[in-house]
């Protein structure tokens, strides 16, 4: 009772704070200074798209999710209802 | 009706971005659909502070030269409802921002929101000019200390002259409100630190708040969580009457203590709440 407790420690806000900003400047300082990939990405996604079916500007959704160990790139493509392919 | 309302104060360092996480946190915890958009191009942190920094995909600049849609940009709040953040680029500078762009984004976002929050930048160049430009209100953050009041009298100045509604020249101003930060009650009352009287009577502006010097917003920030949400914090119960008075609400100016000191049982056991 005196001096200890029985709960699993808590890592302390410093602690997250500064695995917070390890993860984030891990990824800043690899990307550097190049201009945002993503937009030209989801372009270049739509054109490929679009050779082969007729999809709407705002049909690809691009999203990104970065933890430690692990960034995934989702990529949400609307297809139109009556799938109607370009011959 | 949608309102705009920066949060701005010349000299960086003093809250701008933990006030604006706090306020717009606390307006969406009041049922209001409101979106806080970072206007610190190229020097991005208010995803850090609303705890969304890896979250974030495209930007405000994106949406601005039409590589994003809106929708795509805006990052939705996973501890508040009808919380919205719209962060800025961290490689493009502040040329990217343009008063038609900027404009454009924040009509597209009055027809879905309640509240629309501006992060300024500090200082007075184009980044914080357009932060204040197409504002309602104006938030003035402003440290009880001599470097911070004199900057603030000066951006009262340029919300009165270059901003959208000062240029429509029919009398419209923003209305702008005070909102006093890292105040020390002790060192004030000690002669120290200026009072809340003595800031009011340089700016001559009305006071939105008073938040106290409290250890819980470096905590808050470690953890990215708007410090509003910390209901043991003195600061972050300021920052509630703050939005409170926002909104329209009367409620009665109170110093709080920033926060409580720990007893003597509760240092014994250790204990952190």
């Amino acid at each position: 009772m005196f001096g200890f407790s029985f709960r699993p420690k808590k890592p302390s806000t410093a602690q997250t704070a500064k695995e917070r900003l390890q993860i984030l400047l891990a990824h800043e300082r690899a990307n550097g200074d190049t201009p945002d990939f993503l937009p030209m990405l989801q372009r270049d996604i739509l054109e490929v798209v679009r050779k082969h079916m007729q999809i709407d500007g705002d049909a690809v959704d691009i999203k990104l999710e970065r933890s430690d160990d692990l960034s995934s790139l989702e990529i949400n493509i609307e297809m139109p209802s009556t799938s109607s392919r370009k011959t | 009706m949608s309102k705009v309302i920066v949060v701005t104060s010349g000299k960086g360092g003093v809250g701008k971005t933990t006030s604006s996480a706090a306020i717009s946190a606390g307006l969406a915890m009041r049922g209001h659909k409101t979106v806080v958009i970072d206007f610190d191009v190229g020097l991005r942190n208010l995803d850090m502070i609303m705890g969304c920094e890896r979250r974030v995909v495209f930007d405000f600049i994106n949406v601005i030269q039409g590589d994003a849609k809106l929708k795509q940009a805006l990052i939705k709040d996973r501890r508040l409802e009808n919380l919205y953040v719209l962060p800025t680029s961290q490689t493009r500078d502040k040329d990217a921002l343009t008063k038609e762009g900027v404009k454009a984004v924040l009509d597209e976002l009055r027809e879905e929101f309640d509240y629309i929050v501006c992060d300024s930048p500090a200082g007075i160049e184009r980044g914080a000019h357009l932060a204040m430009y197409y504002a309602d209100e104006a938030v003035v953050v402003t440290n009880p200390e001599v470097s911070s009041v004199r900057d603030s009298d000066r951006v009262l100045g340029l919300l009165n002259s270059k901003t959208f509604l000062a240029e429509k020249g029919d009398g419209s101003a923003v209305k702008a409100q005070l909102l006093l930060t890292r105040f020390d009650a002790q060192r004030s009352a000690a002669g120290e630190m200026m009072s809340v009287q003595d800031v009011l009577e340089i700016l001559a502006i009305p006071l939105l708040g008073i938040i106290p010097e409290s250890t819980s917003v470096l905590k808050a920030s470690n953890e990215g969580q708007p410090v509003i949400l910390d209901d043991t914090s003195g600061a972050g119960k300021a920052y509630v009457d703050a939005v409170g008075r926002l909104i329209g609400e009367q409620i009665e100016m109170r110093v709080n203590a920033g926060e409580q000191k720990r007893g003597f049982f509760q240092r014994l056991l250790g204990r952190t709440a």
